[in-house]
């Protein structure tokens, strides 16, 4: 999952989508997540990543973050796959 | 050293309906190549632009459009023996037609302007854009003309509902039954006259482009912005820039084929699946202009420069994320400004008499 290149993060956690001109607000959980996909980190060392900085287990990770990459599909922040 | 020049400026109403013109003379104002003295043209005499410091210089009264070119020309002429105007900019649709007619003649007095020819004018009006979209390979969406009550009742077969129901020049409403059609066909009619457009809906958000065509092709900039805050005249009181290449692409193709002389604005919907309908061209430059100087493109200045006759680098960057918002402001001034401007017609900033009103 590849976010869109014109997603910028600030690190107070705002997003900005320049071809859109859509903005989000992220809690620091998110604004990790999005910085990560950023890098092209894989989904497993994102959530690695996730696990050791955050009091979080597994499963309530999974399913949320689920959600979150959902979310992110649906605000069309994620380039589609070829 | 700076080029020294007097620049005339129409649509002065600062309202919540805003005219180009502050926007416009802010770019100029922020030029480095010029030093300029601005000359402010008026319909109304509570023009807040007419009352604004650091503006305009002087301001004077034309007459409507519809007192006829002779009549705007007259005007135009002994504003001219007193002013020297090197470059006039009107920025209202209603005016331009005149001043487009007008156009050798005001570059006889020495008056030089950078505006669409009338063809282009012409083509793109809101009652011609089915044949433009085609003709320019463009999305719009779907229209028709009406001029009687009787096609109301067909709309129906042609269209779902909600349609947008529009006006020649200005005022777009939307309606989602016959009734509602009728009611601002009525309010729509009263005020700019026949033919009422209907036009599809398009569900997307509205993404609008301020650009400046050099009359051969070339696009000389061109800054994409998306409404954050729309007033309930459907006005942007804020907005951001963006960057859509498919919809610079779509505005440099525009302006190659068509030639487009000038400024424009366009209006269009971006669906959520990435498609782009065409939904406006307004010929000249947009209230929200300073937005695009802000991001990096001095829109304005250009466009001064293509009307001396100057060369012009066309611009191809501009920031995106930059913001505009708009505030109202109460500015106070004196009866005796209005007084001027109401008895004589004309307004110096530098030389306000006293008021000599008794009461």
């Amino acid at each position: 999952m590849k976010l869109k290149g014109n997603i910028a993060i600030s690190e107070s956690g705002f997003v900005f989508d320049s071809s859109t001109g859509e903005s989000y607000n992220l809690n620091s959980v998110g604004k990790d997540i999005l910085n990560l996909m950023k890098e092209n980190k894989s989904e497993e060392d994102i959530k690695r990543q996730i696990l050791q900085d955050y009091d979080v287990e597994p499963e309530a990770l999974e399913s949320s973050y689920y959600d979150f990459t959902r979310m992110l599909s649906q605000f069309n922040l994620i380039e589609h796959e070829k | 050293m700076k080029n020294r020049l007097t620049i005339a400026v129409t649509g002065l109403n600062n309202t919540d309906n805003p005219g180009p013109g502050i926007p416009v003379i802010r770019g100029i104002r922020d030029s480095k190549d010029f030093d300029v003295r601005i000359i402010g043209l008026a319909y109304e005499n509570l023009e807040p632009g007419i009352y604004m410091d650091h503006m305009v210089d002087k301001t004077y009264q034309i007459p409507y459009p519809s007192a006829g070119i002779d009549n705007i020309l007259r005007r135009m002429a002994y504003i001219q023996a007193k002013e020297n105007i090197d470059v006039l900019i009107p920025n209202f649709d209603a005016e331009l037609y005149s001043f487009m007619k007008a156009e050798k003649r005001l570059e006889e007095m020495g008056i030089q302007t950078f505006l669409p020819e009338i063809k282009q004018f012409e083509e793109r009006h809101k009652s011609a854009l089915p044949e433009f979209g085609k003709k320019y390979h463009v999305n719009v969406p779907k229209s028709i003309n009406i001029t009687s009550y009787n096609e109301i009742y067909t709309i129906k077969d042609e269209f779902q509902y909600p349609v947008l129901v529009k006006g020649k020049f200005y005022d777009a409403y939307i309606a989602y039954n016959e009734e509602q059609v009728i009611n601002h066909f009525n309010k729509i009619s009263a005020k700019w006259g026949l033919p009422i457009i209907i036009q599809e809906f398009v569900k997307g958000t509205e993404v609008n482009v301020v650009a400046l065509g050099d009359g051969k092709g070339n696009t000389m900039g061109a800054v994409a912005m998306r409404k954050q805050y729309i007033t309930d005249k459907g006005k942007a009181w804020g907005g951001i820039t963006i960057h859509d290449d498919k919809m610079l692409d779509l505005t440099h193709q525009l302006i190659a084929n068509t030639k487009w002389r000038g400024g424009m604005e366009l209006e269009m919907i971006k669906t959520t699946d990435g498609e782009y309908y065409l939904i406006e061209i307004n010929p000249r430059i947009p209230a929200w202009v300073y937005l695009a100087v802000g991001a990096g493109q001095n829109i304005p200045e250009a466009l001064v420069k293509l009307a001396i006759g100057e060369e012009v680098t066309p611009m191809t960057y501009y920031e995106s994320g930059i913001m505009f918002i708009r505030y109202s402001f109460d500015m106070i001034g004196n009866i005796s400004q209005f007084e001027q401007i109401s008895m004589t017609g004309e307004l110096d900033k530098k030389e306000i008499n006293h008021s000599t009103l008794n009461f």
